[in-house]
């Protein structure tokens, strides 16, 4: 009884505040109405300034489109700014009321002031809706001849945007052939403005003939480009990209010609120049000219990394790539790559990358040092990674191996619990690359069999005392002990380094090795889930009990030697990147087809393949860009982590 | 090119957005926010994140974070370059910039926004220029008296030298040139340099009329080299200086600046005005600078780098429940200069309980457990001095004991009249057409970058 009551009466609290609160939202642009159509100028001022907030945080105002509209006919720029911006967001859900807004941005397109009629002009291309096109060409027209450089340089833009609308507009009426005059123009803004739409235009159009960059232009352009500001600059420099030369000598002549770009405070000026320096190096062919390219390049890209975090990691990102193409162009600046304490920890894992890249046989020693240091920070990612660099520059130089192994032995002594393992896996993969060169220190590691929590780690130290088990002193106990959680292991890999280390250990010495293998090979067969696991234990036994000999011969195998993963980018990728330099694709690194839809489509690439149109509501997405930003680049051994591959080779 | 620029404040919710293509809805501010802002990780692992096609470009400020979105393959570089100008038009406008401010001025930054990106594409972000047409109200009704005609305004916005007006004048025509260093340094625990660079900034104010063309001259290694060879030639001796007319006396008899010796410099940048082509030929730094404040040019060093100081620490971790700490400090410039607003941090472990401190020199120190760390602060240290500290940190015991991760000790200073890479002006040339006389002044300081100390 008392129930329903209350419950009758939440549900009509809830209608009220409904209500409420829907006579509230109407009530603000109810208000607000009013206000729009006061007959103080202060305070439609004032209610324009909130729709614009309101629209802002993202509240529909929509409703107030004619009120707005009424306040547009104003000598105060602010208003008439405000206005404007209001129009850009609701036009396209008004097509029909913009009509309403024409007299005055055409009547604006005329004014004296220069500066309003370029904000005519741009606005009126931003509204994206047919209907305004009509209204447009007369204005644009003009504008594209206007006497004042600030006009023309923003009616060249609103070509682009008329031909995103509509080609046959756009091309019916010249406005094309005008952007194209318009890189003849004396003012370098104009120029500048009209190479980035006529590239727009180019990609938007369907057979990419809007413009190509001739050779006279190239002339032309590279004269502009001592003129523009840097983003003008940059938008030259990009179209350059695109240009094939004609011979050796143009092209020697253009590369001398960016060369000073390279000084540019700007980085973005420096990579896009740098991409277009390794663009062309291909038709130059004088040894000193490369050399002096090569020479020229690296200060301004070890300056980049005093810039911001965020240049800074673009540019380790594109360093990575440029290595790949000239893998001895930093060689000689190792120390620079070196972490601070306070970098960023995505900076921190490019500069690991570099650093391992670029570290030759003679600088192995200051490395080390340094990775050991890493390996002790707080980021236990950043972590295993540094220990992982210390156990690939063991694999690639025998002369480092020895230091290497020092640094793992007084790294697992802290007994952090994440160092310990990676230590572990990484001192597996260096043995493994040197076999019975460090026997000795094989006992010491029995110390940790009671921290190796980490299935990988406690495979790795399986597989240790398995293959040295002549050197360790109480490996029957050990295995012994390990064998008592056989069952309670749940990671199959352990399951398998303790088969394989037990028959390694039983072949070596059958006396004291025989009850273990047993046990071992028992407790396998009869309780374990693990089908692979059983099937493994199968085969051990009947080869044990068959042959002991070709036993051997499979256990004891020399085992193919161990190689570093390659990490590099596929000759085909690293040739995509390297003229993607600097752009999105190079800091992803992988190619513009597979995340631009625009080039999915034209590459033919499915939609499906990781790509929806909108793309941005599934989690996979996620894991896709942002996981891959920071982990397609991380070295890894995987290969030789998996137990004993060698054993299923050999089979 | 960019297809969206929104403002977020720490929680996430949007005070700007500015479409300017039709590739993206407003929408996407969402996607970033449930993405990024509030992901549970905290830590961010990349600066871009690229979801589906759409990628975000992000930098955080104070409590705000700035997000432009691109729908195609544009240059990271220049998104990231656009948005750190679009923060320092923020905080050249309004003095700070955080959610207050933005919250305050949305219209004015809608303005900005509408005028420096069209369709995408940067245009004109030069702070001056913006300045004189792009207005705050207070601004605005100081300026109505001189308030340059629109004709003006879009020329300069558009034209060769976007960067300065043509109708300057000054009564008294002056230039100040402020050269400042960070210096950087990893040093190791062993007490062995790792690694040390200088960054240099020249920023120069300068308040001279008309159209002035400068000349500016260092001590520039491959500049002096070349000349001493050139007058070699002409058989006048190679040591004849160039004397440095017309510089401020306060640049002269500094002891810290290096004395005629010469700097190589690994690297430079300049500001937009100065002439590249006339650099790269024959060194030469010439330009017509822009009116005001503005930076000249950046540069770097990484050769014969002055360490202003040398840290000898010593930290003994004494079992399980006390470290030791030994950090002397010495001052390794000329003893007429001193070394200002000194700031050692001196990290302690996160289970430290209890610090007793003893300072034997000049300074303060005092345990901040929040920090986990001793800052200890000298508000002035003299050229040629020592000072140290001693410290013994009691711990807590731990049930499950991890290992300290030591971080570097860490220093912050600035010294006047002293440059670490030993850089000088040499000189600054003022040409104009009324031929007018001009006073230019030079001063030096150098100020800890990351100056790290591992122990």
């Amino acid at each position: 009884m008392m129930n329903s009551t209350i419950q009758t009466n939440i549900a009509r609290l809830q209608i009220m505040k409904a209500k409420v609160l829907a006579a509230l939202r109407k009530g603000e642009n109810y208000e607000l109405k009013t206000e729009l159509n006061s007959e103080y100028k202060e305070r439609r001022k004032e209610a324009v300034r909130r729709v614009i907030a309101n629209m802002t945080v993202g509240k529909d105002v929509s409703s107030l489109f004619t009120d707005v509209l009424k306040n547009m006919h104003t000598d105060d720029l602010e208003i008439k700014k405000l206005i404007y911006l209001y129009l850009i967001n609701y036009a396209k859900t008004q097509p029909d009321l913009v009509i309403l807004a024409i007299n005055t941005f055409v009547k604006d397109a005329e004014d004296t002031n220069p500066l309003i009629r370029a904000l005519a002009i741009r606005t009126m291309g931003c509204l994206h809706v047919q209907e305004v096109l009509d209204y447009l060409c007369d204005p644009l027209h003009k504008c594209l001849k206007d006497t004042n450089p600030y006009v023309r340089k923003t009616a060249v833009m609103c070509v682009a945007k008329v031909y995103d609308l509509s080609v046959d507009v756009a091309e019916d009426n010249g406005f094309v052939e005008s952007v194209r005059e318009a890189l003849s123009d004396s003012n370098s803004m104009v120029v500048s403005n009209a190479v980035s739409a006529l590239v727009e235009m180019n990609d938007m159009s369907r057979h990419h003939d809007v413009w190509r960059l001739e050779a006279n232009t190239v002339g032309k352009l590279l004269t502009a480009i001592n003129e523009c500001i840097e983003w003008g600059q940059i938008a030259i420099l990009e179209t350059l990209v695109d240009y094939t030369p004609r011979d050796e000598k143009e092209a020697e002549n253009i590369c001398e010609r960016l060369l000073p770009r390279l000084q540019h405070a700007n980085g973005s000026v420096v990579l896009t120049t740098v991409r277009l320096l390794l663009k062309y190096e291909k038709h130059v062919h004088r040894a000193d000219l490369l050399a002096q390219f090569s020479k020229k390049m690296v200060p301004p890209l070890i300056t980049l990394l005093s810039s911001d975090p965020e240049i800074q990691y673009v540019a380790l990102r594109n360093i990575n790539i440029i290595l790949q193409r000239h893998p001895k162009l930093l060689s000689k600046e190792i120390r620079v790559f070196f972490c601070r304490y306070n970098d960023p920890i995505y900076v921190k894992y490019e500069k690991l990358d570099v650093l391992v890249r670029i570290c030759s046989e003679r600088n192995t020693e200051p490395l080390l040092n340094e990775l050991k240091e890493y390996a002790k920070e707080v980021d236990m990612d950043f972590v295993s990674r540094a220990v992982q660099a210390i156990s690939r520059l063991a694999i690639r130089y025998e002369t480092a191996a020895e230091n290497a192994i020092k640094v793992l032995l007084e790294l697992l002594e802290t007994r952090a619990n994440h160092i310990v393992q990676s230590c572990m896996v990484a001192l597996q993969d260096i043995l493994r690359r040197y076999p019975r060169r460090f026997d000795s220190l094989v006992d010491g590691l029995c110390e940790y069999v009671d921290d190796v929590n980490e299935p990988e780690a406690r495979a790795a130290l399986i597989w240790i005392l398995g293959e040295y088990s002549e050197s360790v002193s109480n490996i029957s106990n050990i295995l012994t002990s390990f064998l008592e959680s056989f069952l309670e292991e749940e990671d199959s890999g352990v399951q398998l380094a303790l088969i394989n280390a037990a028959v390694k250990f039983f072949l070596k010495s059958p006396q004291q090795g025989q009850t273990l293998v047993l046990k071992a090979l028992q407790t396998a067969t009869e309780k374990c889930a693990n089908p692979d696991v059983r099937d493994r234990a199968y085969i051990y036994w009947r080869l044990l009990s068959a042959d002991p000999n070709a036993a051997r011969a499979v256990a004891l195998a020399e085992k193919p030697a161990i190689e570093l993963e390659n990490v590099d980018l596929s000759p085909q990728l690293l040739e995509e990147l390297v003229n993607e330099l600097g752009c999105v694709s190079s800091v992803l690194q992988k190619p513009a087809r597979l995340f631009v839809y625009s080039l999915a489509e034209k590459a033919g690439v499915p939609r499906d393949s990781g790509i929806s149109a909108m793309g941005l509501d599934d989690a996979d997405s996620v894991a896709a860009g942002a996981g891959d930003a920071a982990g397609s680049s991380s070295a890894g051994i995987d290969a030789s982590n998996e137990g004993e591959p060698e054993l299923l080779i050999s089979f | 090119m960019i297809s969206a620029v929104f403002i977020y404040n720490q929680k996430g919710e949007v005070l700007i957005s500015r479409l300017y293509r039709h590739d993206v809805k407003r929408s996407v501010a969402d996607v970033f926010r449930v993405h990024v802002i509030s992901s549970p990780t905290s830590v961010v692992r990349s600066p871009v994140t690229t979801l589906g096609s759409t990628s975000f470009f992000h930098i955080r400020y104070d409590n705000l974070w700035l997000c432009a979105v691109t729908k195609n393959n544009s240059s990271a570089a220049l998104v990231f370059e656009f948005l750190y100008r679009l923060l320092g038009l923020g905080v050249s406008y309004f003095g700070r910039f955080d959610e207050e401010a933005v919250k305050n001025n949305f219209v004015l930054i809608y303005e900005l926004l509408d005028e420096v990106l069209d369709f995408g594409y940067p245009q004109n972000i030069e702070v001056d220029t913006l300045k004189l047409y792009v207005t705050t109200e207070s601004v605005r009704s100081k300026n109505v008296v001189e308030a340059p005609l629109p004709q003006s305004i879009t020329m300069q916005a558009t034209g060769a030298t976007t960067w300065r007006r043509n109708d300057i004048a000054y009564k008294k025509n002056e230039a100040f040139v402020d050269v400042i260093e960070s210096v950087n340094l990893i040093l190791s625990a062993k007490g062995t340099v790792l690694r040390a660079d200088v960054q240099g900034q020249i920023v120069m104010r300068s308040f001279l009329s008309g159209m002035p063309e400068c000349k500016f001259g260092l001590n520039d290694k491959l500049v002096l080299e070349r000349d001493s060879a050139t007058a070699a030639a002409r058989g006048l001796s190679a040591l004849t200086p160039v004397a440095p007319r017309g510089l401020g006396s306060r640049a002269g008899g500094m002891g810290g600046v290096g004395d005629g010796e010469s700097v190589e410099i690994a690297d430079c940048q300049f500001h937009q005005c100065v002439r590249l082509g006339r650099f790269d030929t024959d060194r030469t730094i010439s330009f017509i600078p822009p009116d005001g404040e503005f930076e000249l040019m950046r540069y770097r060093t990484t050769e014969n780098v002055n360490l202003p100081f040398k840290v000898l620490p010593v930290v003994r971790e004494m079992g399980k429940t006390l470290v030791e700490y030994e950090v002397l400090i010495k001052s390794n410039f000329s003893s007429k200069l001193s070394a200002t607003n000194m700031v050692v941090s001196i990290p302690t472990p996160p289970n430290a309980t209890k610090c007793r401190i003893k300072v034997s020199g000049v300074g303060k120190a005092k345990y901040h457990p929040e920090e986990n760390a001793i800052v200890w602060r000298i508000s002035r240290f003299q050229g040629l001095q020592e000072t140290s500290l001693t410290a013994v940190v009691d711990l807590a015991p731990m049930a499950k004991p991890v290992p300290w991760s030591r971080p570097p000790i860490a220093l912050d200073f600035q010294v006047l009249m002293f440059t670490a890479s030993g850089l000088l002006v040499r000189f600054l040339k003022v040409f104009e057409k009324s031929n007018y006389q001009s006073v230019k002044w030079v001063r030096y300081m150098t100020k800890a970058g990351s100056y790290e100390i591992r122990i």
